[in-house]
């Protein structure tokens, strides 16, 4: 009777996580599936899950002219990397700091990271310091420089931190270790959940970002992954609106405007999508919030 | 005597620093990192109350007083994107909240190779770009071609031009936010459910608690720090809306201004197409002086309901 119960509220249990998780896969299931579909029955018939005619033509349209393209994944990947170091960098130091409890100066750093988190001068007065003040439009320096620090980032590893045993710093103290290589050599070492986790976050910011490129570039070689796809966006739309105004040695009848806008889609997202599952395993021990309280 | 005293003090407060150095030094890239960008920014606010000139720069412009405001308060779009912002933003935290505590209890309720699948799949979201999910969007939505239509016709129902009608968006923005962030607020929550120590639930399975009665007598009870904590951070971004959202998803399309347009969308247009950059810092001021009074009120309600659970 109660093993019977208890197989109930598992099939429930279940049949609602899964119903989710199907949710959730789906829409990106349909932007590959009309990535690789034929372009007049997606016009006939609609987008569907299952191409009724398959094609590469979208991809074709993409990689015949790829150095829009390879640009754009260069410049991402640059960012995406120099911006992760150094930010999982400045991140884990303060955290660290903020984590000792015997810092004298722990309280105040922590409300000097977090009063930012609550109040900030918004998007005017930011525009004008990197404009007017620093410089940095239209350089590379301003696509990565502006996430080095994001304070939920730091409390997250703070999180972590905190449960690491006190024992093991004060020990390596013992042993004449200073500061430094306490952190570098012992504490750094211990925490790779955390710093998988975090890392992780920050290279998804990165990767995703179109905001820093939508405010502050407007030079060609700059243009981020994210950006380009925003911008194709708007240029496919303005050929298909706009065909009758084309010049005549542009087909714009044989021009695959969806399936090549959905194939930069998974282009676009594509990569990161296979790095995610690999740092599963880090995600709950590395996500622990529960110590996020002071 | 007194100099003597105060001579003492001042070496050991520099006494203090130099056995703090090293710690110091190493939290010293992020201190001036967020001294340059978060609060030289904050003397920027001045911007507000002037008539800025870009050639002139912050502290050459003119004062004009409190005009940016009253130009701003004046016009209806006042009204307009602060009931917008503040309205999805609650819509968001109260659906998010209710589907992410719900999921990460059953997720704790399945092994944990069932947990790494499912896990997976309601992250999935969480780590695609606005811009691609405003590809999705359209791939749902489109005029003819979108899942949206078919199904729409498929029932017999009269097709829908969905970026022209703004009174559905409020259903679409609320749908398109909860698929993309309620995996990440599960992870926090399922994280903190199996933090909770199992000697509880053992205890509660001697007297004979079946598995509702431990959920609601054990888990949510020793999750609220960690939701009242969620709760406060998220009320004081109420005043801050996901820019991404409310700009790629509705295709920036000006049909949908009155129910999909926010602070932060509004802010930006000023800025980007119109050039008012006085009226844009104000409301940006605006923007930022409310969400600062909403997140220590609701910090205070909580200190005074239950001192234990305030952030501060």
């Amino acid at each position: 009777m109660r093993t019977e119960k208890g197989s109930i509220f598992r099939v429930v249990t279940h049949s609602i996580l899964g119903l989710v998780a199907v949710a959730m896969i789906l829409p990106l299931v349909l932007v590959v599936a009309v990535s690789f579909s034929d372009e007049n029955t997606v016009i006939r018939n609609g987008y569907q899950f299952i191409p009724s005619e398959f094609s590469l033509k979208g991809y074709q349209v993409v990689f015949q002219n790829p150095t829009m393209l390879l640009n754009a994944y260069g410049v991402t990947i640059c960012i995406t990397l120099i911006g992760t170091v150094i930010s999982l960098m400045f991140t884990a130091m303060i955290a660290y700091v903020m984590s000792r409890k015997d810092y004298r100066y722990r309280r105040a750093t922590t409300f000097y990271v977090v009063f930012t988190m609550l109040f900030n001068g918004g998007l005017v007065p930011f525009y004008i310091l990197i404009v007017k003040y620093l410089h940095l439009k239209d350089t590379m320096w301003v696509l990565f420089i502006p996430y080095l620090l994001n304070p939920f980032y730091v409390l997250i590893m703070k999180g972590f931190l905190d449960r690491l045993p006190t024992e093991i710093i004060e020990s390596a103290k013992m042993d004449g270790a200073g500061e430094y290589r306490t952190f570098f050599r012992i504490v750094l070492p211990l925490s790779t959940p955390a710093l998988a986790t975090v890392g992780l976050f920050i290279s998804f910011v990165y990767w995703n970002d179109w905001w820093l490129g939508l405010l502050f570039v407007n030079q060609e070689n700059l243009v981020s992954l994210q950006l380009m796809l925003y911008r194709t966006m708007n240029s496919i739309e303005f050929y298909a609106a706009n065909a009758q105004y084309l010049s005549g040695n542009v087909d714009i009848s044989q021009f695959p405007s969806i399936t090549t806008r959905m194939a930069l889609a998974v282009l676009g997202a594509g990569p990161m999508m296979f790095v995610f599952p690999f740092f599963q395993k880090y995600f709950v021990k590395g996500l622990t919030m529960g110590s996020l309280k002071e | 005597m007194r100099a003597q005293v105060s001579a003492e003090r001042g070496t050991t407060r520099w006494g203090h620093f130099q056995k703090n150095r090293q710690l110091f030094i190493l939290s010293l890239p992020a201190l001036l990192f967020k001294l340059v960008f978060n609060y030289l920014p904050l003397i920027g606010l001045i911007i507000a109350f002037k008539k800025f000139r870009y050639d002139l720069g912050i502290f050459g412009s003119a004062w004009n007083g409190f005009d940016n405001f009253r130009f701003f308060f004046v016009s209806d779009n006042a009204w307009r994107i602060t009931r917008n912002t503040v309205l999805y933003n609650v819509g968001f935290i109260v659906i998010t909240l209710i589907c992410a505590l719900a999921l990460a209890v059953l997720l704790n309720e399945v092994s944990s190779r069932a947990v790494k699948v499912y896990q997976t799949a309601l992250f999935l979201p969480y780590f695609l770009s606005w811009v691609v999910v405003g590809y999705i969007a359209l791939s749902f939505l489109e005029q003819d071609r979108g899942l949206l239509h078919q199904l729409w016709t498929f029932f017999g129902l009269e097709p829908v031009n969905w970026y022209q009608e703004s009174n559905r968006w409020p259903y679409i923005l609320n749908a398109v936010n909860l698929w993309k962030t309620v995996g990440f607020s599960t992870l926090i929550y399922y994280a903190g459910i199996i933090g909770i120590s199992p000697s509880y639930y053992e205890a509660a399975k001697i007297d004979g608690a079946n598995r509702l009665q431990m959920i609601r007598k054990i888990t949510l009870p020793l999750l609220t720090p960690l939701i009242i904590v969620l709760l406060i951070i998220s009320i004081g971004g109420m005043f801050r809306a996901d820019f991404g959202l409310f700009y790629f998803i509705p295709n920036n399309s000006s049909f949908l201004y009155s129910s999909t347009d926010v602070i932060d969308t509004y802010v930006f247009r000023a800025l980007r197409s119109v050039g008012d950059v006085g009226m844009s810092a104000a409301v940006g001021l605006y923007q930022s002086v409310v969400g600062f009074v909403l997140v220590v009120a609701s910090n205070w309600i909580i200190k005074k309901i239950n001192s234990d659970n305030a952030l501060w």
